[in-house]
């Protein structure tokens, strides 16, 4: 073998390096899990990488997919060689342009990362949803089953395309394959260069528009000839088949890799027979063997070409004894007679079977949403047909009790060979762990002959998540695309996993357990819990133990112990031998590190040095008495938290049964406070006598874990006995005790509250009126402390001033604990929103950080008060979310009418005086919707006398009579890009909806692309080498309407000024928009100072304050109000305290200093031009009524 | 009239020379002062820890959420290379070589012996005419003897002397015990000059926000009192050059560092204050005074006010001091 042609890498970059190669035009936008090929792809043409014809590609962000694939569209229309990458919601819209290509039978290869489309829910995880969806189009469709395909089709694709003039979608599985690491052999320009072929480029391009030589393509055909038109291209789809076999077969004469369209792997008398496709191909084959082995007689065929499908080829493949096959499908088609990949199948066996016996076919579906397909599950549908009446369709991978769809299979069923070394590491996102693991299996498949592969599970929170690293390496090709059930090695790399389950469960007999923990190896196996020593014990494992936090900690390297913890792996495991572990792990310090200088290199170089000293270990001794782990949420939650969400919290989501799980993806709220993460290592603890009881902490804290509430002393009569009070300072509240409480569990120990504290200790300023402290000898009191305060009666409403931040404190919030950053800067906004309309709020949320953070299951943060009342979420998708907020708001308003009107109808019965009274009610404040909603009991009330269908309709619409809050909220690529056609048309139309920004300035959630919000000089994915132009004007846009209540915000900088304006732009009686600054971690920031960031922003004039309100134009007066002072600082000075801005300084200094000078120019621009704008006399001032601008 | 002065063994057009500063960072700063007349220009410090920390920074913000939520296993673009530290100090270094006709002199800003004193040999390599060593000390620490600090001192000097050819400047700060002896063994190290003295950027207090705060407060004419003593001491006792920094606002402040002995006399806050295009009026002004009161050049009057060369050397020692607080010897 000749090692020097192989590299480990994803299937994403093995996929991106080949179509950066081959494409001149590169249209991109970001979405999981295909994000990272356009991410390799601008970071090449930032490098100046040229592809095959010594030019480096034109890469363009487009505002969304559909942009994307229009921009493709007329790029391969002007004869260019172009591509995209995308997934999933992304590939839906293409889905015009994809009929257009193909009509046009244009040349293109599109790499879809395949992913689930979003249905009952959101999922970014793998199946053929997308690709199935897509299947109409008349694109050819290639699918890879692992990375070494992925990358090998990429060209196939590529070269046959050319010829056929089809255009092909690669593609390829989710996470499973685009996310795997694998060592594979990778292409080089050679073979690409013999495999393309000139003439058919340079035939398309001779079909390119110019005028030159002008024609017309695009047409609009009437009746008589467009079905003969759509006919007229049949010779080439009919051609495609056969390209692509020669293609491949071309293929295998230069590299050695043989693939077939229709592939056949197994017994060739096989009688069992599988088909399918894309990773759970590499499992099924596996498995073919292994069973073989043993005597079975069973057969596999990988569908590679699925469209244009060749029912002739894959009859010819199926070996002639077969005589059951099962057709598995990784997607879901309700209502249809069966999945598509079945339908194909049985289709061409009616049509092209020639021989005497025909074989029975059942379907089924498995693996949706990067659901697992084991061996066991393959062994299970095989089992089935060996069935006397095997179920004609059926689900394998799940439990479904309410169907009966689902194939039992054998958990301890195992085809790995003991060859194959197998290994596991438990880390936390913030450890390093993933990274090393990556770099492990770098060493190991680039540095010998061994093959290697990794795949990393992540869970969804975004503070304190949770990774799972499985490497495989082993002297064969690995060909396991399904998780690792028996290691021959496991690493906790955080102590905090021993208390929550048993992490020694997935160890084989003899294997080794290397755990971090402080505890002294002469202590460790006693500390250990009960059922892991009995683990231990009963497989006769090794255990080893190391203080890696602290051999990091004294190496400088914080809280990363993957370096640490990597020299352990290479240690005790054995997979190399010491002296060429050793040497491989320095090299690979000195590789990663050596851009960050001499001393990063340094740092890790010592930290290897310093391991070995401290690695122990340990014998194991007799298993005590311990209990089992704590369940992972309390008895006293409700059934659906306990059954449900806790076995998902406790990692048995697997096991959820399908009948426990709801039919339309309708969860209840208020489920976070049941997940107590105890991620903080310190909280804050509240110094009463210094405090000022501002309330500040309580407005910034992410994640509502910190509360303020004034109440009667009389409440104090319970009180444990660590229950800090103090009388209240306010004087609307005199006489009333005051508290500050802390959520120990809930807290993530941020810091920002500490940051934003104004009050400093007198006698040591250092301190402040709340202070971090080591949380776990904190946590059994202040978790009484916590329940105690929630038991206490809320301040009356009455004194409450909710635009006074220091009693806005008071007041519930209706959204708290989310799995956000630690730290995070929109969440603040988001809980602000549900103190102040949280009883009466529906939410539209975009698809982005928002909707994770706020909808990923297992829990969710938006919650309720003690009525019972709290804020209605829903998330329709990322492109559509004012519209869809829009139709809450159309919805309502209708509603409203027809409440209205059957109440008029029934005036009579009901009292005209108390209809009035509903009717125009003011509902302006709390006090008027309160009054209003005890009218609507009492209406509720009176109509339960009456009989009749106006009084059971009006049942049903009473509710419409209480106000309601519509509020629409995203991100900015949301609202900038991909959603701003249906913003700017929602702000138009004059209904009363409100428009939330929480502008990060970049796509935080998929990584840190470049939007249009990102600033001048930025650096960004997609923008590596900083975004060229200057950031987009959302507000100033919506402001030239007139009639949109418009407001720039920053509660880092001016906290009250951001209440005001969520308060007026509820109450404008029309569209209002709010930007929000959200400082971000994709900003390149200590989260922890992420309010001194604002604070940053307004006073340099990077970030303006302002109010834009129609209703003060209406008063003669200018709408608009400069709210941030002149700027106090420079622009530079604001840039050079984030790394977004400072990164370009140390990779283009020249560019960042040429960027810097025109930002600055910008900021004073702006400002003129905001100050020309609020000087106008106020008669000069736009329209001022809320009308619709849009018909 | 003749302007002309030697400093490091570089001639000099005049005595003028913007001291180290934020505002040499800008090569569009360092081509106006040489238009405006500049002899030379001392670029702002690499400092030891900048190099250290922008590193350590650096490494911690690209890792920070990095490889934990599945979709955004990173936040920020793959670099192919970081101009890091002394990477972007040397092409700073080389392209004001290349747009500037006047010497460069380059400073590097340290207090510990380690490896960063080898950046010394890059700075020569990308084209330096000197380099100005700035040693900025604070010890705190209450078990090292100020013996220990000097040796310190002179092992950095010695470090970096061993690194490079090019004439060597030590920026030093007044806090010694014996001043003279410190300059005579940074002699001894090899080192062609002396810059006196270092301002220290002496922390501050904020009454409002209870915190500590560090703050850069521009110099006095005031201020010029100190280098210009030690000055005018040191003026002719070995080959040392000696520039005189602090204090320099006006043509009057050059003149009497100049007097007392100073090879050269570097402004920093009068810049800051004024802009860059003061180094022109100071020189106008200077020019003007001297041929007022018939000076020919600045070699006439360097060192005429100095220790050896003025009529009353006590003048720069106790007891003048005696006599400025009105105490007579004898009396005391």
């Amino acid at each position: 073998m000749n090692t020097a042609q192989f590299s480990t890498m994803d299937g994403n970059e093995a996929v991106a390096r080949v179509a950066y190669a081959l494409s001149e035009v590169i249209a991109l936008y970001p979405i999981t899990p295909a994000s990272p090929m356009g991410e390799w792809a601008d970071a090449w043409a930032s490098a100046g990488v040229k592809n095959l014809w010594e030019a480096v590609p034109s890469l363009i962000e487009m505002q969304s997919e559909g942009g994307a694939a229009g921009a493709v569209h007329g790029a391969l229309q002007t004869g260019a060689l172009a591509t995209t990458f995308t997934a999933s919601q992304g590939l839906l819209l293409m889905l015009p342009n994809m009929f257009k290509i193909a009509g046009e039978l244009t040349p293109a290869v599109f790499h879809v990362a395949a992913r689930s489309i979003a249905t009952h829910a959101l999922s970014i995880f793998g199946d053929h949803s997308d690709v199935m969806a897509a299947r109409m189009t008349g694109w050819a469709m290639l699918g890879a089953a692992n990375v070494q395909e992925a990358q090998d089709f990429a060209l196939i694709a590529h070269a046959a395309t050319l010829e056929a003039r089809v255009p092909f979608v690669n593609f390829f599985d989710g996470f499973r394959t685009s996310h795997e690491i694998a060592k594979i052999e990778l292409l080089d320009n050679a073979v690409l260069l013999s495999l393309i072929e000139e003439k058919f480029i340079h035939e398309h391009r001779a079909r390119g528009l110019s005028p030159e030589h002008p024609v017309l393509r695009g047409s609009a055909q009437n009746p008589d000839v467009f079905f003969q038109s759509r006919e007229r291209a049949n010779p080439f789809y009919t051609a495609v088949p056969g390209i692509v076999q020669r293609t491949m077969d071309r293929f295998a004469e230069l590299t050695g890799r043989a693939y077939q369209t229709f592939e056949y792997h197994g017994a060739p008398d096989a009688e069992r027979v599988l088909v399918l496709m894309g990773s759970g191909a590499e499992t099924a084959r596996a498995t073919v063997d292994f069973l073989n082995a043993g005597g079975a007689k069973c057969g596999v065929l990988t569908v590679r070409l699925f469209r244009p499908w060749d029912a002739a080829r894959f009859v010819a493949v199926l070996p002639e004894t077969a005589r059951a096959i099962a057709v598995l499908d990784r997607c879901k088609e309700p209502g249809s007679a069966a999945e598509p990949l079945f339908l194909d199948v049985v289709a061409s066996l009616e049509e092209a079977w020639s021989r005497p016996i025909r074989p029975r076919v059942i379907g089924g579906r498995y693996g949706l949403a990067s659901k697992e397909f084991t061996p066991a599950m393959v062994k299970a549908v095989l089992d089935e047909l060996s069935a006397a009446q095997p179920r004609k369709r059926f689900t394998v991978g799940i439990h479904d009790d309410l169907n009966g769809t689902s194939l039992e299979w054998d958990e301890e069923f195992d085809i790995e060979s003991d060859d194959t070394y197998r290994a596991l590491f438990y880390g936390l996102g913030s450890d390093g762990t993933v990274g090393a693991n990556k770099e492990t299996i770098k060493i190991i498949g680039e540095s010998t002959r061994e093959f290697a592969q990794g795949y990393f599970v992540y869970d969804s929170k975004k503070a304190g998540a949770v990774t799972v690293s499985h490497l495989r390496f082993g002297p064969r090709e690995i060909r396991a695309a399904y998780l690792i059930r028996r290691a021959h090695f496991i690493g906790c790399h955080q102590p905090l996993f021993l208390e929550r389950f048993d992490v020694a469960e997935s160890l084989r007999p003899g294997g080794v357990l290397l755990l971090n923990t402080p505890v002294p190896a002469s202590d460790a196996w006693a500390r250990l819990p009960a059922p892991t020593q009995r683990t231990l014990v009963d497989r006769g494992a090794r255990l080893f133990v190391i203080d890696g936090t602290r051999v990091a900690r004294e190496c400088r390297l914080g809280g990363r112990v993957n370096t640490v913890m990597q020299t352990c792996f290479f240690a005790v495991s054995g997979v190399l031998p010491a002296d060429e572990a050793l040497r491989a792990i320095q090299d690979s310090i000195r590789r990663t590190y050596a851009k960050k200088g001499e001393e990063i290199v340094q740092m890790n170089l010592a930290a290897v040095d310093a391991t070995l000293a401290h690695l122990h270990e340990v014998k194991l001794g007799t298993v005590g008495a311990g209990a089992g782990f704590a369940p992972a949420v309390e008895a006293r939650a409700p059934q659906f938290v306990r059954e449900v969400l806790g076995e998902i919290l406790a990692g048995r989501g697997e096991r959820v049964p399908v009948s426990a799980l709801p039919a339309d993806g309708t969860f209840p709220t208020g489920t976070a406070r049941w997940e107590k993460r105890n991620l903080a290592t310190e909280i804050p603890v509240w110094d009463a006598d210094l405090c000022v009881q501002c309330g500040k902490c309580v407005l910034v804290c992410p994640h509502a874990a910190i509360r303020g509430k004034a109440y009667a002393s009389t409440a104090l009569a319970s009180a444990p006995a660590t229950f800090l009070s103090r009388g209240a300072r306010l004087p609307a509240w005199k006489g009333l005790r005051y508290t500050l409480q802390v959520a120990p569990e809930d807290c993530t120990g941020c810091g920002l509250c500490v940051d934003v504290c104004p009050a400093r200790n007198k006698s040591e300023a250092r301190l402040k009126a709340i202070n971090l402290q080591p949380q776990a000898p904190l946590r059994a009191t202040e978790r009484v402390n916590w329940e105690f305060f929630l038991g206490l009666p809320a301040t009356p409403q009455a004194e409450v001033a909710p635009e006074r931040v220091r009693e806005l404190q008071v007041r519930e919030p209706l959204f708290e604990f989310s799995g956000a950053c630690a730290g995070c800067g929109e969440t603040p906004y988001l809980k602000l929103l549900t103190q102040l309309f949280g009883d009466r709020l529906l939410v539209a949320n975009a698809t982005g950080c928002s909707s994770i953070y706020g909808g990923n299951l297992p829990t969710t943060p938006w919650t309720t008060n003690a009525a019972g009342r709290g804020p209605a979420w829903a998330n329709s998708l990322f492109e559509d979310n004012a519209e869809f907020g829009f139709g809450f708001r159309v919805a309502l308003d209708q509603q409203k009418e027809i409440a209205a009107g059957l109440l008029r109808t029934l005036a009579p019965q009901l009292g005209d005086h108390f209809v009035a009274q509903i009717l125009k009610a003011p509902q302006s404040d709390e006090a008027d919707l309160a009054d209003q909603r005890d009218r609507i009991v009492e209406l509720r009330e009176r109509l339960r006398t009456l009989e009749g269908p106006a009084a059971r309709a009006l049942e049903t619409v009473a509710d419409a009579l209480v106000r309601k809050s519509v509020w629409i909220v995203g991100g900015d690529g949301w609202a900038y890009d991909i959603g701003f056609g249906g913003l700017d048309h929602v702000l138009a139309s004059g209904r009363n909806v409100k428009v939330l920004v929480l502008d990060t300035e970049v796509y935080s959630n998929t990584g840190g692309q470049c939007s249009k919000a990102t600033p001048r000089a930025a650096v960004a994915k997609f923008a590596a080498g900083g975004k060229p132009g200057a950031k987009k004007d959302l507000g100033l846009m919506a402001m030239t309407y007139g009639s949109i209540y418009v407001a720039s915000v920053a509660m880092g900088a001016k906290d009250e000024h951001t209440v005001r304006a969520f308060l007026e732009a509820e109450a404008f009686e029309g569209p209002s928009l709010i930007i929000a600054y959200s400082h971000c971690i994709a900003h390149g920031i200590d989260l922890r100072l992420g309010l001194q960031h604002q604070r940053s922003a307004v006073d340099s004039g990077q970030w303006l304050l302002y109010r834009f309100d129609p209703r003060r134009a209406a008063r003669g007066e200018n709408p608009l109000q400069i709210d941030s002072p002149r700027p106090r600082e420079t622009i530079a000075n604001y840039f050079a305290s984030e790394n977004r801005f400072r990164m370009l300084t140390k990779t283009h200094p020249e560019e960042a200093r040429r960027l810097l000078a025109l930002a600055q120019s910008d900021s004073q621009s702006r400002r003129a031009l905001y100050e020309y704008l609020a000087s106008r006399p106020g008669a000069e001032a736009p329209a001022v009524e809320a009308h619709p601008i849009t018909p | 009239m003749n302007l002309t002065t030697n400093y490091l063994g570089l001639t000099l057009r005049t005595p003028l020379v913007p001291s180290a500063s934020p505002l040499s960072q800008d090569l569009d700063n360092l081509k106006l002062m040489e238009d405006s007349g500049a002899a030379a220009v001392v670029l702002h410090s690499l400092f030891e820890e900048q190099i250290r920390h922008e590193r350590y920074e650096l490494h911690w913000v690209l890792n920070q959420g990095t490889e934990s939520f599945p979709e955004a296993l990173s936040y920020f673009p793959e670099a192919p290379e970081f101009q890091l530290g002394p990477e972007e100090y040397l092409r700073h270094v080389a392209r004001a070589k290349a747009s500037l006709a006047i010497p460069v002199i380059a400073s590097l800003n340290g207090a510990t012996p380690g490896g960063w004193t080898s950046f010394a040999r890059q700075i020569e390599q990308a084209g330096a005419d000197a380099l100005e060593l700035n040693l900025y000390q604070v010890p705190t620490d209450a078990q090292v003897s100020g013996a220990d600090l000097e040796a310190q001192l002179m092992e950095v000097i010695a470090a970096v002397r061993a690194e490079v050819s090019i004439p060597l400047a030590v920026k030093l700060s007044p806090f010694f015990s014996n001043f003279a002896n410190i300059a005579q063994r940074v002699s001894d190290q090899g080192a062609n000059g002396l810059v006196l003295f270092n301002r220290f950027y002496q922390p501050d207090i904020s009454l409002e926000l209870l915190e500590v705060e560090p703050r850069v407060f521009y110099s006095t004419p005031m201020a010029l009192r100190l280098p210009l003593r030690w000055i005018a001491i040191l003026f002719g006792r070995h080959e040392l050059s000696l520039a005189a920094t602090s204090g320099v606002h006006r043509a009057a402040d050059a003149l009497k560092l100049l007097m007392v002995g100073a090879d050269v006399t570097m402004l920093c806050s009068a810049l800051m204050r004024h802009g860059i295009a003061h180094l022109r009026t100071v020189e106008r002004e200077m020019v003007a005074w001297m041929e007022e009161h018939e000076y020919t050049s600045i070699a006439q009057m360097k060192g005429s006010l100095s220790q050896s060369r003025c009529a009353d050397p006590s003048a720069f020692e106790r007891a003048q001091y005696l006599r400025a607080v009105g105490v007579r010897v004898g009396e005391v």
